[in-house]
């Protein structure tokens, strides 16, 4: 059984194990700075499919076969999956997992989606004797673009603070206390709303939130940013990242080197024109999976605490004049299996 | 949060980049002018063959319509607005592209409820209220002049 | 020269709406509303009128012409049918551009795939 700290933190008993993982994007990713590190890349952004919404649903499935086709696991011992996307009511998960028999959950935390199945994931495993658990999360540009802004064909300009929503998906699977990479303690995020109004400034309207949650989870577990190799967030982007920094340099903590954001590390922001990077809950799961991860297990990096970030809004809300609440979750990776902490 | 909102807010600010403006407006300049030239040259070829001074504007908006239109279609439109911004939202040919684009884009949800009803969910506003805005001015019109 | 002054006015009008966008949170459609509405106003006022002899397509190919052409439209029908020209003028001048973006878009739809930004730029 997983043990409530408090605030949000649980701490792993038994400290479960990332038994595999597997990553799918779409061509513009495959062009970035970690376009070789992605099991699978596709040219055609409609991944064979002839709408937005399967092709994204297709992405998501690539992803979750690359998992299982790295671990050696079989769909039907997958016994639990938590899966979610930006699309509405999450029919992005919904249909891509609905013909291959899974016990299905369907979480909806925007782009923070990654974190907050990978957290689910954890507390199952971890409590839950012999389970293997996936956590499963896409974004297709096309697909949330039609919803959230513009047709593909308009003719808009982008602000410079605006994100550009990957096309890109992640699959984990947690099992029992094996190898690494370990997942130890997990914090879940409250809601902050600190007033941001601008659908197209995300990474301003969710860096309170990784603020908070990041520093809950220090407090919480009594480490500080040197306890870490890497602090990693989802897709604060550039604008979201140097608000985060400063936040933290006004409590006097520096995060230095040690902080990247997921969002900066999968497009080229020079060369690729995604304004103030990426977004999407394929972006960090993309980054982390394809990424991050194989670097713990191999011992190159032994402490990652990643956290993906979340902007609770619709349409429908910022067109009523409503700020944007910001949500984050903070899931400590490691590459030390020590029990019980 | 030690930060207000407000407090907040600024910070955020601070940390967003502007538009390089020195960079958009002399675009949408440069770009809108060609398109009214463009316009013009279009007036005055359908002038030049004998067509009436109304007629030649109204075949001169039908024809910028088109072209937009095909732009669109190629899926080049956008990629000029990229970079011209206002330059090509501005002209009858941003009106054409807001109608075509949704149209294209809607017709996975078919022809009745994705093309039909979605076509004017960009560029409605501008009739609606444009239209309301000539109807109050004849309604004025109408009342001043009656004696 | 009337090449010149459509350049120059329409450039000017363009202008104007991208200072909106980058200083302003407008949204593409508010200025869209803005233009057209200020367009009847001034063409409603008079103004609007001499700024298109002088400026030609420079004047009437920005969306300020379009409320410009249902003003005018609006003041010829109301002087021939009376109250009824509120109502009748304003769609009858500008039908022309309405039906012509209607029917290409039907026409677009048809014939050409959908768009995708995330695509290599063709050619």
């Amino acid at each position: 059984m997983s043990r409530f700290v408090k605030n949000g933190t649980v701490e792993m008993k038994n400290v479960p194990s990332i038994v595999s993982y597997g990553s799918a994007v779409g061509r513009m990713e495959g062009e970035g700075p970690l376009g070789s590190c992605f099991d699978y890349v596709s040219e055609d952004s409609a991944f064979g499919e002839n709408t937005w919404e399967k092709a994204e649903s297709r992405l998501q499935q690539h992803a979750f076969e690359q998992a299982l086709l790295r671990g050696s696991i079989a769909e039907s011992d997958i016994s639990f999956v938590f899966a979610g996307d930006l699309l509405n009511q999450c029919t992005g998960s919904a249909y891509s997992m609905r013909n291959n028999g899974a016990r299905f959950v369907g979480l909806y935390g925007a782009c923070s989606t990654m974190a907050e199945s990978l957290c689910m994931a954890a507390v199952f495993a971890d409590s839950l004797e012999g389970t293997l658990n996936a956590a499963l999360t896409s974004s297709h540009f096309c697909s949330a673009e039609r919803q959230f802004r513009f047709p593909e064909t308009y003719g808009g300009q982008r602000p410079p603070t605006s994100q550009w929503t990957a096309t890109a998906s992640g699959c984990v699977i947690v099992g029992k206390h094996e190898a690494p990479p370990f997942i130890k303690t997990i914090t879940i995020g409250t809601i902050i709303d600190m007033g941001i109004k601008d659908a197209n400034n995300m990474g301003a309207a969710m860096a309170p939130a990784a603020y908070d949650t990041i520093k809950t989870h220090f407090e919480n577990t009594g480490t500080s940013p040197e306890d870490y190799d890497l602090i990693l967030t989802g897709d604060l982007g550039y604008v979201g990242s140097e608000i985060l920094r400063d936040l933290f340099l006004q409590d006097g903590v520096l995060l230095g080197e040690r902080y990247n954001d997921c969002g900066l590390m999968l497009f080229d922001r020079k060369k690729q024109d995604v304004h103030a990077g990426g977004s999407g809950c394929g972006c960090s799961a993309s980054v982390l999976c394809g990424h991050i991860l194989g670097r713990i297990k191999s011992g190159e990096l032994k402490n990652v605490l990643f956290t993906a970030t979340g902007a609770l809004m619709s349409t429908t809300l910022v067109q009523q004049g409503e700020s944007i609440p910001g949500i984050a979750h903070s899931v400590h990776i490691s590459f030390d299996g020590e029990q019980g902490g | 949060m030690k930060l207000t909102e407000n407090e907040y807010g600024v910070l955020a600010k601070r940390r967003s980049p502007n538009t390089k403006m020195y960079k958009t407006v002399p675009a949408a300049f440069a770009v809108g002018g060609i398109i009214c030239c463009i316009g013009q040259l279009l007036t005055n070829i359908y002038r030049s063959v004998g067509i009436a001074e109304t007629t030649a504007g109204t075949l001169t908006s039908v024809t910028l319509v088109f072209l937009s239109a095909v732009l669109t279609g190629f899926g080049l439109y956008d990629k000029i607005a990229k970079h011209a911004g206002a330059g090509t939202l501005v002209p009858i040919t941003g009106f054409a592209n807001a109608v075509v684009s949704p149209a294209l884009e809607f017709k996975t949800e078919g022809y009745v409820l994705g093309v039909g009803a979605k076509i004017f969910i960009i560029a409605g506003p501008v009739i609606v209220y444009g239209l309301a805005a000539s109807a109050v001015y004849g309604v004025i019109l109408f009342i001043i002049q009656t004696p | 020269m009337e090449y010149l002054w459509a350049f120059l006015a329409g450039g000017l009008l363009c202008a104007a709406g991208q200072v909106l966008i980058d200083l302003t949170s407008m949204t593409p459609a508010r200025i869209l509303v803005t233009y057209v509405v200020a367009g009847v106003f001034l063409g409603a006022v008079g103004i609007y009128e001499p700024f298109v002899q002088f400026a030609g397509a420079g004047a009437t190919v920005p969306l300020t012409g379009f409320g410009y052409l249902l003003a005018k439209g609006v003041r010829n029908a109301v002087a021939e049918n009376g109250l009824l020209g509120a109502i009748t003028g304003g769609l009858e001048a500008c039908a022309g551009g309405i039906t012509a973006a209607v029917i290409f878009a039907l026409i677009v739809a048809l014939v050409f795939s959908r768009g995708d930004k995330t695509a290599k730029i063709m050619g």
